[in-house]
């Protein structure tokens, strides 16, 4: 049976799934629910400093976009940092971790970007005895007008700075959450390590607009008549999530820098992938908030149950995995060749594989052959872009297969090559490096 | 004194009102708004759709349920009345289940349809729900056409015809429009009066004139069309019944069932309406169907559908036969009506032989068998009635009895078009009566503007 147990940064938790620092984790009643559903930790909702909470607006918090079927694939909120009294939070948080023992709690913070207000909340949060604190320099809406969540974040020096504070003043390792609201996630990464961070935790919302009301012209969610850019998760954005977190995995300065990876997990799958991308844990937030805490049970026996058939023993032997295999394109191998294939028994003869090929692509699928409805590839047109076996709405059925080398390949009238050779030395490249002799 | 589903011979009042009202409720309720949605998004959007194809009329079905799943329902009931005009009675009694929803490729993958036919009706019943009219006439050419007979055939061709701008005189036997979509078709498939108010939102383009007890062959002669109009499109459908050929078929009792349908269509009070206590059909398509299960709804106790082949060779589909089975009619096969047997000038049984294939020919076994009958209905199929037709003028051409006609609809007759039933290679099926008669109207169009008059 495969061993889930996590050691983040030295706080250990059960399994691998946290809630991620949210409404889901904003007061006890929910965490001791969480804890209950088998969450292996949480990041309690950000605590800003001592003195009357931040107010959040009385209309919607949240707007979505979704797939077919009405699924939730999107969601957005313009809700702030934590809006109740910080004893309070305080109160609980040691309250809970005294009950669950076993569980990870770290703590949210995000207040005004000088040194006394660090110095004034660390020791608060330690009394609590939480596992760790997470420092919000992501949340890009409210706070950042007020100089403090993504408007620390986008700027690389105040983040090694704020960090360097932490560390100074804490014993509790920190972990610092970062903004994908930027052009380069391994500035404000570098940044973080620079200060001493023990991890970073990415990423947190993307400013985002996700409706606007064609009847009164207002961005969605609407509050009396206006509408302000809010953060932005959930499915859609695991993509760009993972692209970050390999991001830093692989970069030369911060390789080796535990990453809490969060962004659109939904499944276990979801999770192993993060994780195999250089995460050394997830967490999870919209998931939780489309269909409940629940969801833990499928991620847990999900990951057990695909690490026990592959025989990975423990998340040692899945994080980080896949990143070697993460590259940049200039170092894919030109001489590999694939071909989609369609499986004729599975075909339910929809057509869009032919009519994205058609009229978006290179024209390699026939809709009719011999007068009869047939779809088929013709390999002497096809490029193996994969658009067909993306639009296929029946899984498996078509798929890229790989030329082995010496075949014939018919687009190009050439064998495959054994040799690798990427762009930097391909002849059409006028940077081309020349091939060693 | 028996009461009820025990009344002895053909009685009316079997039922509770309130049962009468159950039963002749709406077969296929409309879906709901969030229904429709869900629905529609499973379609795939498919390229060159086998279900469109599989249309006769080749409504855009891609199309019309992409409009639906965007929120625009008047955009996706002008996709479907673009090519089929009464898209709202053949969202209703389309056999959908041999048609587009039969090649619908959720069919293939998981044996479950989008339920297409339900979509266009959900579309169509809110376009005819705001009256939206999508057409306008064209500039009047001062052209007329004649339309004989105002079913599904003559209403689509009256409405291509006055939208190109013609002036069109439809001609109609009975005291209302709507043909078989207003006395034929089972009651449970348009309620609330669905086919006249098809009738009303066809006609409401203007230039269409009907006139109603106007029967071909009693008072007017095509001859007299030919000679007042510009074309003239013939649609009267199938006005004979075939007999059973069977001793003493004369008996009371023994009804035509297009007749009892179209009685119950027009019925006012459905406990009024007379059925049987024991009812045999006779037939194995969609018209037996539907007399078999309105009797059963009207209160009969036991209703046998009897067919002389199998029920691989029934022209009801599964679906209609799956509704007769859930009804509790039951239906028998291989068996021919041989005697009527009356008591008193009244059914009282058939007797029927059965049958087999000997080779490709079907022949009796000699065996037979006597069903209990108080009522029954001849349902095996209907005839052409030809005589109509040449009164003053040349024959027109008829081929295996019904009228001939060419790609675009013209019959050997200058100037007169046919479409629905009453054409050769008509299949009995309101929308491709719909997509015969407006194909007709665009070729009476060309004939009417290409010949330098207009």
């Amino acid at each position: 049976m495969a061993d889930i147990r996590n050691n983040f940064v030295g706080i250990k938790s059960p399994n691998p799934f946290w809630l991620a620092s949210a409404p889901p984790t904003d007061k006890a009643y929910n965490v001791i629910r969480a804890f209950k559903a088998g969450w292996g930790g949480v990041v309690w909702k950000t605590l800003g400093e001592e003195g009357p909470p931040v107010v959040n607006v009385n209309g919607p918090r949240y707007g979505a976009i979704w797939g077919a079927d009405r699924r939730l694939l999107g969601l957005n909120n313009i809700e702030l940092i934590t809006d109740r009294d910080l004893q309070v939070n305080l109160r609980e948080i040691k309250q809970v971790k005294k009950d669950w023992p076993d569980r990870a709690i770290v703590v949210s913070l995000m207040v005004p970007c000088v040194e006394e207000s660090w110095k004034a909340i660390l020791p608060v949060v330690e009394e609590t005895e939480a596992d760790g604190i997470e420092l919000n320099f992501g949340c890009p809406h409210g706070m950042s007008e007020r100089g403090m969540g993504a408007a620390v974040g986008q700027v690389p020096e105040y983040i090694e700075m704020v960090v360097r504070w932490c560390k100074a003043n804490t014993r509790m390792p920190v972990i610092t959450k970062l903004t994908p609201n930027i052009t380069d996630v391994r500035k404000p990464a570098r940044a973080a390590l620079a200060g001493g961070t023990d991890a970073v935790s990415l990423i947190n919302t993307i400013n985002s607009i996700t409706g606007v009301n064609l009847d009164s012209f207002a961005p969605e969610p609407t509050i009396d008549g206006k509408g302000s850019h809010g953060g932005y998760c959930g499915p859609a954005v695991k993509p760009i999530a993972m692209n970050m977190v390999a991001e830093i995995a692989r970069d030369h300065e911060t390789r080796g820098l535990p990453i809490s990876g969060i962004g659109g997990i939904t499944t276990w799958r979801d999770a192993a992938e993060f994780m195999a991308l250089g995460a050394g844990n997830v967490q999870v937030c919209t998931a939780a908030m489309t269909y409940g805490f629940k969801i833990v049970h499928e991620m847990i026996a999900g990951l057990e149950n695909w690490m026990d058939e592959k025989g990975h023993a423990s998340l040692d032997d899945i994080i980080g995995r896949a990143t070697p295999n993460v590259t940049d394109w200039q170092y894919l191998n030109l001489n590999y060749v694939a071909k989609a294939h369609i499986d004729q028994e599975a075909c339910i003869k929809c057509g869009l594989c032919h009519i994205a090929c058609e009229d978006t692509s290179h024209q390699a699928i026939t809709s009719m052959v011999d007068g009869v409805r047939h779809f088929e590839v013709i390999e002497a047109e096809c490029v193996g872009c994969n658009l067909c076996v993306n639009v296929c709405p029946v899984e498996n059925c078509i798929t890229m297969e790989p030329l082995a080398v010496g075949v014939m390949d018919q687009r190009t009238g050439k064998p495959v090559s054994p040799i690798y050779a990427n762009w930097t030395t391909h002849p059409n490249n006028p940077m081309a490096k020349v091939a060693a002799e | 004194m028996a009461t009820g589903h025990f009344k002895e011979g053909i009685a009316g009042g079997r039922l509770s009102p309130e049962q009468y009202a159950d039963n002749f409720a709406d077969l296929h309720p409309p879906l709901d708004h969030h229904e429709a949605l869900v629905e529609s998004d499973r379609c795939y959007f498919c390229y060159d759709a086998p279900c469109m194809n599989a249309c006769p009329t080749s409504i855009d079905i891609p199309l019309f349920i992409r409009q639906i799943s965007t929120g625009n329902p008047i955009g996706s009931a002008r996709t479907i009345f673009d090519q089929n005009i009464l898209g709202g009675m053949c969202a209703r009694v389309c056999p959908t289940e041999t048609l587009c929803e039969e090649v619908c490729v959720r069919e293939i993958a998981e044996g479950k349809p989008v339920q297409i036919g339900r979509l266009q009706r959900y579309a169509t019943d809110i376009a005819m729900a705001e009256s939206k009219q999508f057409y306008q006439r064209a500039t009047p050419t001062g052209k007329t056409v004649a339309v004989v007979g105002a079913g599904p055939a003559g209403l689509a061709a009256a409405h291509r015809l006055a939208r190109h701008g013609h002036e069109v005189t439809v001609l109609e036997a009975r005291p209302k429009a709507g043909g078989l979509n207003e006395y034929g078709i089972a009651a449970y498939k348009s309620v609330d009066n669905f086919a006249q108010a098809e009738v009303d939102y066809v006609t409401a383009i203007g230039g269409i004139d009907i006139q109603n007890d106007k029967v071909l062959g009693r008072d007017y002669q095509i001859s007299d069309l030919t000679r007042n109009y510009d074309a003239v499109f013939l649609g009267m459908g199938l006005g004979g019944v075939n007999a059973l050929r069977a001793d003493g078929e004369d008996a009371d009792g023994v009804t035509n069932a297009v007749e009892f349908i179209s009685e119950l269509r027009q019925a006012s009070d459905l406990s009024g309406l007379p059925v049987g206590r024991r009812v045999v059909v006779i037939g194995g398509g969609m018209t037996a169907i539907d007399a078999a299960v309105q009797s059963k709804l009207l209160g009969a106790e036991e209703v046998t559908i009897c067919y002389r082949r199998g029920q691989e060779h029934m022209n009801a589909s599964g679906f209609e036969q799956d509704l007769a089975a859930a009804n509790g009619v039951t239906i028998r096969h291989w068996l021919q009506p041989k005697r009527v047997v009356a008591e008193g000038g009244k059914v009282s049984a058939i007797e029927l032989e059965y049958t087999a294939l000997n080779g490709d020919r079907l022949a009796g076994t000699g065996e037979t068998l006597t069903l209990i009958a108080d009522q029954v209905f001849k349902a095996i199929g209907q005839s052409f009635v030809p005589a109509a037709l040449n009164g003053g003028s040349a024959a027109i051409e008829l081929e295996a009895g019904r009228i001939k006609v060419d790609a675009e609809g013209r019959t050997s007759l200058p100037n007169v078009w046919a479409g629905g039933d009453c054409i050769f290679g008509g299949d009995d099926l309101t929308v491709s009566a719909v997509a015969q008669g407006r194909d007709a109207a665009e070729s009476i169009h060309r004939a009417l503007t290409s010949n330098g008059r207009a």
